[in-house]
């Protein structure tokens, strides 16, 4: 028997299964490595084991014990502790309490912190390395220095199976190298470990095994270069040949000027730089795909775009600057972007959330419109009067996009148009994407962190890692050039 | 955190300095009537203060701090009138009806998520409201019932009654907010999923520290039922109370304990000092209100340790 034995797990959130039948197993001393692009699942699965979601089916034996549908703090109580990708540490407090918190027993009686648990929290402390800092605000650290707190506040709790989400995250490489000693140092200490990365390159030196997910299935398990190798990862990170196959209308995109054209852009959220001098030109009447990772800076792109994200440096839609623009100005003159998390009305119908959308028009016009949006989206027309939320994830996106269609965009920016959907759904998006570059009304900037999918549609690809461009070319070229990038 | 016994002994140190200092008040020739607005001010500033407890720390917000004081009030009036008991016991027996309807009230809406436990803390002093005046045979209805016994009637000990109630009450809040429990409270009012990941049943916690808000409110509003002699539903169980106690705590100092203090007093000095403005009055303290709420998040007592710090 195995610390933990995750079998046949499976969580539905509506029409989407998140998770769907994982097997799993982790023993003590062991890091085993979750992998798989954004939206496939490994964070929820994450959750079923915190207790954080309650799985619709399966089951999780720690230590023999059946913990699943648990809530977090029992689960707690069985020696699971988490560390969240975002540090929300308390800022009135010290770095030391914040620990000490973290040493608590869940007893409302206890009043008084004693030496003990006062001694734990500096040697959490300093077995991540945050000497000398006890007495200083959380928002005095630098950014590695939160995730450390973190990671003290999780081991403060002297946890049996400790899970990581996305430890590496916004680290710079040499944090990174750092902090792969730091786990590999806990996992020393008889700990069970579940690290979970989008990245696959840099967990792969340092899991003993790893499990690869993709639309919430388990694709491939075992040591991490046979994962690695394995061609059912390799195509869900990079495509086979025969998927990146030019579209059949592709333009000459050298003569024509970019309809928009970003140069050196900035971005920061707060101490974390999200992008530095990026530049990208998005091909007139075609397809342009900023492709990348999680967590690489593609949304900051698209937000500091669309007006969302103050930014630094310059965006110009065909030699005019909208820099600095209002979003609402924006998206009226015509660059509309249409957001990963969708923002549907879901208590509003089909017809009700399009029409929100074409609110600026004439009625002829919002009549003309809705029929090219229901052209290329037939679906959306068959469900008309449904309402949005009871949609299938698939649906879910067609509408978004139609929503945003409705704007009479120029320029339509599509964050994650696949993310969380099922391949065959993929190909209705595929479809529309095609319908749209056909209809030659507008230009297309899609965000996607499945590169199958980019460089299927793309005239032009820019390949995005921590905040700044790696490669661009033409999309025939990607997996050749920028493929080892990725794996 | 009482780990460092320094941070909470000072605060603690003074609180005493300034209660005595206050309690000699009546013997250097303050006013019988200042008096009086002062002993009305210090009720509510437990009422305050324990209605912070939960807002300030844990991030619920109780919209219902006259359904508790109105239990405990009315508990000891009912108790009084009917001649159950003496006044020590039916203010005790105020504050008990107070916990224990709290906890019947409370337990099931903390487990929801989103607004729903403040709405219900809302509509329950709605419906309390509403039975009063339905049983009024029983409970005198919208005029209220009148006491017939009093714990003292000079406004020298009624002033020292209200005093020390406040003083303990600061108290005892005090010691918990800087203990384990106040940490832990503050986790879960910031995080609470991951307050839950850190092993803490978060409902146990917000129903314990709403036991302890209403223990206090009810024990005030059994005891300022003994002080004004009767009980009615606009001074005790009114939802306007309610935003008036809400924004005496965020006037004062959210999330300090001692700043509803100053709130309270200044609420209760501002209304009845600005009384002769007519209706005026309320306009202008809901203006002082807005005008503390923009400029001074931290409220008066951020005002007093933003002065007090070197630039």
């Amino acid at each position: 028997m195995k610390f933990l034995e995750a079998r046949q797990l499976t969580k539905r959130f509506g029409g989407l299964t998140a998770v769907d039948n994982v097997d799993f197993d982790v023993d003590k001393g062991e890091i085993l490595g979750l992998i798989g692009p954004n939206g496939s699942g490994k964070s929820t699965t994450m959750s079923l084991i915190m207790g954080l979601h309650k799985p619709d089916a399966g089951s999780i034996h720690l230590n023999g014990v059946d913990i699943a549908g648990w809530t977090p703090n029992r689960i707690a109580g069985m020696g699971v502790s988490m560390v969240f990708q975002h540090s929300r540490p308390l800022q009135q407090q010290t770095v030391l309490q914040n620990v000490l918190l973290a040493c608590l027993p869940n007893k409302v009686t206890h009043l008084r912190v004693s030496d003990a648990q006062r001694e734990k929290a500096i040697e959490s402390l300093r077995l991540v390395g945050l000497n000398g800092v006890h007495d200083k605000a959380p928002s005095e650290l630098p950014f590695a220095g939160l995730r450390r707190l973190e990671v003290a506040k999780a081991l403060a709790r002297d946890p049996d199976l400790l899970l990581l989400d996305e430890p590496f995250a916004g680290l710079s490489a040499g944090e990174v190298r750092e902090f792969s000693d730091l786990i590999r140092h806990l996992k020393g200490s008889g700990r069970a470990l579940i690290l979970v990365d989008h990245n696959v390159k840099s967990v792969a030196a340092l899991v003993d095994r790893a499990v690869a997910m993709s639309s919430g299935q388990r694709i491939a398990e075992g040591s991490p270069r046979d994962v690695l190798a394995n061609a059912d990862v390799r195509r869900v990170y990079l495509g086979s040949q025969s998927d990146t196959v030019a579209p059949e209308v592709r333009r000459d995109d050298s003569d024509a000027p970019p309809v928009l054209r970003v140069k050196n852009l900035n971005v920061f959220y707060g101490k974390a730089q999200a992008l530095s001098n990026v530049s990208i030109d998005v091909v007139d009447k075609g397809v342009t795909a900023v492709v990348g990772l999680n967590g690489a800076g593609k949304t900051s792109l698209f937000n500091a775009i669309a007006g969302l994200l103050p930014s630094r440096g310059e965006i110009s839609v065909r030699d005019r600057s909208i820099a600095g623009m209002p979003a609402y100005e924006i998206a009226r003159s015509g660059i509309v972007l249409c957001p990963e998390s969708r923002e549907l009305f879901g208590d509003m119908s089909v017809l009700e959330n399009l029409k929100l959308g074409g609110m600026h028009l004439s009625a002829a016009d919002l009549r003309e419109r809705l029929e090219f949006v229901e052209q290329i989206f037939p679906r959306l027309a068959e469900r008309r009067r449904q309402y949005a939320r009871t949609l299938s994830g698939g649906e879910q996106q067609q509408l978004a996009i139609g929503r945003a269609l409705m704007m009479k965009p120029k320029l339509l920016l599509i964050d994650e148009p696949t993310l969380g959907l099922a391949p065959i759904v993929m190909d209705i998006i595929s479809e529309s994407i095609e319908a749209l570059r056909k209809s030659g009304e507008l230009s297309l900037l899609l965000a996607e962190q499945n590169m199958v999918f980019a460089s299927r549609h793309a005239d032009s690809v820019y390949l995005v890692e921590h905040g700044s461009i790696e490669w661009s070319g033409p999309a025939h070229q990607f997996v050749e050039q920028a493929g080892s990038k990725i794996l | 955190m009482n780990v460092n016994t320094q941070s909470i002994r000072r605060p603690m140190v003074g609180l005493v300095i300034v209660s005595l200092a206050a309690a000699i008040l009546p013997y250097v020739g303050l006013q019988e009537y200042s008096l009086s607005i002062l002993t009305l001010g210090l009720f509510f500033a437990v009422y305050s203060m324990s209605w912070d407890l939960l807002f300030g720390y844990a991030g619920e917000a109780n919209f219902g701090a006259t359904f508790l004081i109105g239990t405990g009030a009315y508990t000891a009036a009912l108790m009084s009138s009917n001649g159950v008991a003496t006044p020590l016991v039916c203010v005790a027996a105020g504050a008990a009806a107070a916990v224990i309807a709290g906890a019947i009230l409370a337990f099931p809406a903390l487990r929801l998520r989103g607004p729903y436990f403040g709405l219900v803390t809302l509509v329950a002093v709605l419906i309390m409201r509403q039975l009063i005046i339905l049983f009024s045979d029983k409970t005198g209805g919208e005029i209220g019932i009148a006491v017939p016994d009093v714990i003292a009637l000079d406004s020298a000990t009624n002033f020292h009654i209200a005093l020390g109630l406040a003083a303990v009450t600061a108290s005892v809040l005090y010691f918990l907010v800087k203990s384990p429990f106040g940490l832990i409270l503050e986790a879960i009012g910031q995080d609470p999923i991951n307050a839950q990941v850190l092993g803490f049943n978060i409902v146990k916690y917000k129903l314990t520290a709403f036991c302890v808000s209403a223990f206090f409110s009810g024990l005030a509003g059994a005891l300022m039922t003994f002080y004004l002699g009767t009980a009615s539903t606009n001074v005790f169980v009114d939802a306007s109370v309610g935003v008036q106690i809400i924004i005496a705590a965020i006037v004062g100092g959210r999330r300090t304990v001692f700043g509803p203090i100053l709130g309270a007093l200044f609420m209760a000095a501002a209304s009845e000092y600005l009384r002769p403005l007519g209706s005026l009055s309320e306009l202008s303290v809901a203006l002082i209100a807005l005008i503390v709420l923009f400029f001074l998040p931290g409220g008066l007592l951020g005002l007093v340790r933003l002065a007090r710090r070197p630039s």
